[in-house]
């Protein structure tokens, strides 16, 4: 964890409003109606000129002119709403000032009109477009102060926000700015002591300080806006390649890891409208902006591989789906990867190509977040770079390499994959009626293998929208031949009565047992529990994970909303097409969900077939393997 | 009895191992018993069929027949000696061989009864304990024969003792004043009552009849002898009273991968009346009897037949459920006691998983 991460959990339970909620009562702003109005939380965004940028290059939606920034928050990005006191905040209201709104807010936007100037001045279209938010902050800040009088009704979210502010404005801070802020601290103090006679003392070194902080930050953010070529901005960007890969499972409302992470961003995704609530930790973007840029993009970006790249790209497009395909796509691409690699002179092979392999994880998180299966992948790479010889020459570590992810690949999937199908089809007797939801490769292999051993059975395939995953596993049962039924899971409970046995695909299995699938599987598996129906999951064991998960909100994965409010070969039903624009509705695509481990009866493995309650046991068995390995 | 020898006929050959059990604890028929023989007896002689194949007179069916002919030892345990019989008395050269004559002697064993899980995992333990040792690393093949000559005979003594074992482990769950149900007869629940009453613990036995075995007739009697107030219940009368019981203790034919326990017929109807009215049920059970099957459902068994007399000529129209064991999953049952320690259900897959992988 991040030792300059600020102790923002302290503050923000008190306001924060989780879950489904509508929008206070109107604000007496003339504000754009159409602005979003998501969050009423509490927390005072940074305000982000990046999002400036963004929203320039689009229409801006209404709102006066000059402000832009208001325009911001009325077009795509929900997270401006939240960076921006937005026009229906009522807690906001203290900071922009009772009535006094358009003033102050006004105010604080011409410097962003300021940055954005800068921000254009400083080169076309840099790879990461995305600025720093220490400028924001600064802005932000000085409103604080300004505000401070007026504390109104939310005195302790205005307190908040100072407090959050400054310590916002610290951790965005890299070596450098925070080098010329103490200077400038220094030189307030000294002028301070020399003045004597101001208000607050800390008040006046604030603002000097506010104002110092603004310049220099400025300065330091542009260079390292421009991709990092000069000499200023060489700090930060290799500060931040230091700790290239953001944690995995990074938060996503934790502002200040979102915008270092954009920084580093690849990719140029925008944040999705009208985003849940309770699901603002995990990350959710703009489906099919990205494809086209990055497509463009394909002949400059040096720093990834093209295999990676075109890996990234097929995951955008949702064209490799599933657990077993994303993984071992993934393992291919890096083996192509160390094929072509070359150390660099004066660099360590062992250093150098794990700081590649996170940059290229980093790449692919950004196209689509890992699976835990790709983490698991992905995890016992990089041991095996860290176990190589030093001893080995470079070409002889490469093919080691190559060979392990070869390995891995060939034991850890396919024999895998063999071993649960001999263990599960001896659960399958003649005159079964096996019921299985979505599409999962090792249940596919496990029907189709009792099919070719003779078994009399049927297969009914329950699918669910917006993916409706199960017509590819339909499709391909049918012409193998055998007699199938679908059915949409709305019809689960009908159907459970004439079924003897649930099989079920896992994208992962946590320590206590809880199965991590697609989501509908909990679904599945309770119905299936309460009509005294056993319950298969079938999954590799190198999917197991020793987290524990007890929810499907804390880690998921949030997929493209406008999934659910299109039907595919059905034009008529366009009655949510404007959902964005409706302030109290937000659509909520999950992907994944947790299935709690008493609904499971049985999970089969290429270790065997195992209780939910010992899959501890098994973590604890292959990672010892993997260490001897 | 006429109309049942043509229905004796149709099944599938009476499970072996509940002849013995019978033989040794039932009050049954004689006119039962001599069909049960006659049905034996092809038995016996094609296993003895495939004896003589073996260059030496030795035959492990021989020598098992021996042992188990004791009453007091359990299946298990007889074929494990049996196998160590084996090791002692083989004439192979190589760890190679004997390793291949130990594998034959246990599938032949395990070929004589394919219902009795207890007898599969045993030889299955056997199996994998001895021939895990270090001792085949050594050299000289005798040293390493007396090695494993040694270990099967430790394995012998431990799975001899785990009734003892878990005797001790369970007295502290017998409090004074408790009233126990019991199911059929089990050695090591006796086992345990016994060294309960010897310890001088005040405490009174339910225990049912166990139908068709009626062996409950048998424990109640041996109980009487120790002076331990035994009231003797029909099967169906479980439920009426639970209320009175403060706990319920079983033995296990087989614990399963899952936790859950394969037992005589009727074991899953009393755990689940003791949990609806959360009564703590109790397994006891060695070791050894730990198999690596995992049933989803009560069908997925491998069915033991066992004749059920009535009393009274059955039509033969009518058909008779005749399966002699059923499955308790593990949601019912709260503690197993084994030679192990006192365990939870879940921990049995993690000790199959230490052993087999």
């Amino acid at each position: 964890m991040d030792a300059r991460r600020a102790p923002r959990a302290v503050i923000d339970p008190i306001v924060r409003k989780v879950g489904f909620f509508t929008p206070p009562d109107p604000i007496p702003f003339e504000f754009s109606p159409s602005a979003n109005s998501l969050s009423p939380v509490m927390i005072p965004p940074p305000r982000h000129s990046s999002e400036n940028h963004d929203i320039n290059s689009r229409p801006s939606v209404t709102s006066p002119s000059g402000d832009e920034t208001i325009a911001v928050s009325g077009s795509c990005n929900s997270i401006l709403s939240e960076l921006f006191p937005a026009p229906m905040l009522p807690a906001q209201s203290p900071k922009i000032g009772n009535g006094d709104g358009g003033g102050i807010v006004a105010s604080s936007f011409p410097r962003g009109g300021f940055d954005l100037t800068v921000v254009k001045a400083s080169g076309g279209v840099p790879v990461c477009k995305l600025t720093t938010v220490s400028v924001v902050n600064a802005d932000s800040f000085a409103i604080d102060e300004r505000e401070k009088p007026n504390k109104g009704g939310g005195s302790t979210m205005e307190g908040k926000d100072q407090a959050m502010n400054s310590k916002q404005k610290k951790d965005k801070s890299s070596k450098a700015e925070r080098r010329a802020l103490q200077e400038a601290q220094r030189a307030a103090k000294a002028a301070a002591k020399a003045e004597g006679n101001k208000a607050s003392g800390t008040a006046t070194s604030v603002n000097v300080k506010s104002a110092k902080a603004v310049k220099a930050p400025q300065k330091v953010d542009n260079t390292s806006v421009g991709a990092s070529e000069k000499k200023g901005g060489d700090r930060p960007s290799e500060k931040d390649r230091k700790k290239d890969v953001p944690h995995p499972r990074m938060q996503y409302d934790d502002k200040s890891r979102v915008e270092k992470a954009k920084r580093r961003a690849v990719v140029n995704q925008t944040e999705a409208r009208n985003r849940v609530e309770l699901f603002r930790h995990l990350p959710q973007y703009e489906h099919g902006s990205q494809l086209p840029d990055l497509e463009a993009k394909f002949f400059q970006l040096d720093p990834v591989h093209p295999s990676v790249y075109k890996v990234g790209l097929q995951y955008l497009s949702g064209d490799i789906s599933g657990g077993n395909a994303r993984c071992i796509a993934m393992l291919q691409a890096f083996q192509d990867a160390i094929r072509d690699y070359t150390v660099p002179s004066e660099k360590t092979l062992v250093r150098d190509l794990t700081a590649k392999i996170s940059s290229y994880v980093s790449f692919l998180i950004e196209c689509r977040p890992l699976s835990i299966s790709m983490g698991n992948a992905i995890r016992f790479l990089k041991s095996q770079i860290a176990k190589l010889p030093l001893t080995l020459s470079e070409s002889e570590s490469k093919s080691s390499l190559q060979s392990d992810i070869e390995n891995f690949i060939y034991e850890k999937i396919i024999l895998a994959d063999k071993a649960i199908v001999e263990h599960a089809v001896t659960k399958i007797r003649d005159g079964d009626v096996l019921l299985t939801y979505g599409s999962s490769s090792a249940v596919e292999m496990i029907l189709l293998h009792a099919y070719e051993l003779g078994k009399q059975f049927r297969v009914v395939v329950v699918d669910s929208r917006p993916r409706l995953r199960g017509k590819l596993l339909l499709r391909r049962l049918v012409e193998k031949g055998l007699s199938c039924t679908y059915t949409h899971i709305n019809a689960v409970s009908y159907i459970m009565q004439e079924v003897t046995r649930v099989f079920l695909g896992a994208s992962s299995v946590l320590s206590n047992g809880t199965v991590y699938s697609g989501v509908g599987t909990a679904c599945v598996a309770m119905v299936a529990h309460s009509f005294h129906v056993p319950v298969i999951v079938c999954c590799e064991a190198f999917k197991f994970h020793e987290r524990v998960q007890l929810d499907s909100i804390c880690s998921n994965e949030l997929g493209d909303p406008d999934a659910i409010s299109k039907v595919s070969g059905r034009e008529d039903v366009n009655d949510l097409d404007a959902w964005a624009n409706t302030e109290n509705l937000q659509l909520l695509n999950l992907i994944y969900d947790a299935t709690p481990s008493d609904y499971v009866s049985m999970i089969v493995t290429d270790y065997g077939m195992i209780p939910p309650t010992s899959v501890p046991v098994v973590v604890r068995k292959y990672s010892r393997e993997q260490v001897w390995i | 009895m006429e109309s049942e020898a043509p229905t004796m006929e149709n099944n599938p050959k009476i499970s072996a191992y509940y002849q013995t059990r019978l033989a040794h604890f039932g009050v049954v028929s004689t006119e039962w018993l001599a069909q049960a023989q006659s049905a034996t007896n092809p038995l016996l002689s094609s296993s003895t069929d495939s004896d003589t194949d073996k260059d030496t007179n030795f035959s492990v069916i021989d020598e098992f027949n021996r042992w188990r002919s004791h009453p007091d030892l359990a299946e298990a345990v007889a074929a494990i000696r049996a196998l160590a019989a084996v090791i002692s008395s083989s004439k192979a050269s190589t760890m190679m061989q004997l390793e291949i004559e130990l594998k034959n002697a246990s599938d032949t064993l395990k070929a004589w009864d394919t219902t009795s899980i207890s007898l599969t995992a045993a030889s299955d333990l056997f199996m994998r304990y001895v021939t895990r040792t270090s001792a085949l690393e050594f050299e000289d093949f005798n040293s390493a024969k007396s090695r494993l000559i040694e270990r099967a005979d430790k394995f012998g003594e431990i799975s001899y003792k785990a009734r003892k074992i878990i005797a001790m482990l369970s007295q502290d769950f017998i409090f004074d004043g408790c009233t126990i149900l019991v199911h059929g007869f089990s050695r090591v629940v006796f086992e345990v009552l016994k060294l309960a009453a010897h310890n001088k613990k005040r405490f009174r036995v339910f225990c049912t009849e166990g139908r068709p075995d009626r062996t409950g007739l048998r424990l109640s009697h041996e109980l009487a002898k120790l002076d331990v107030p035994v009231k003797l219940v029909i099967d169906s009368a479980v439920a009426y009273t639970m209320d009175e019981v403060d706990m319920v203790i079983v033995g296990a034919d087989g614990v399963v991968e899952s936790g859950g326990i394969i037992n005589m017929m009727g074991t899953y109807q009393i755990a689940l009346v003791a949990k609806s009215m959360n009564k703590p049920v109790y397994v006891a059970a060695e070791s050894y009897k730990f198999a690596r099957h995992y049933p989803l459902d009560q069908k997925d068994l491998v069915p033991a037949i066992r004749p059920v007399d009535f009393g009274v000529p059955i039509p033969l129209k009518v058909d008779v459920e005749c399966s002699a064991r059923d499955y308790t999953p593990p949601q019912y049952l709260t503690l197993l006691f084994t030679d192990l320690g006192v365990l939870t259900p879940s921990v049995v897959s993690d000790e199959l998983i230490q052993l087999y992988l």
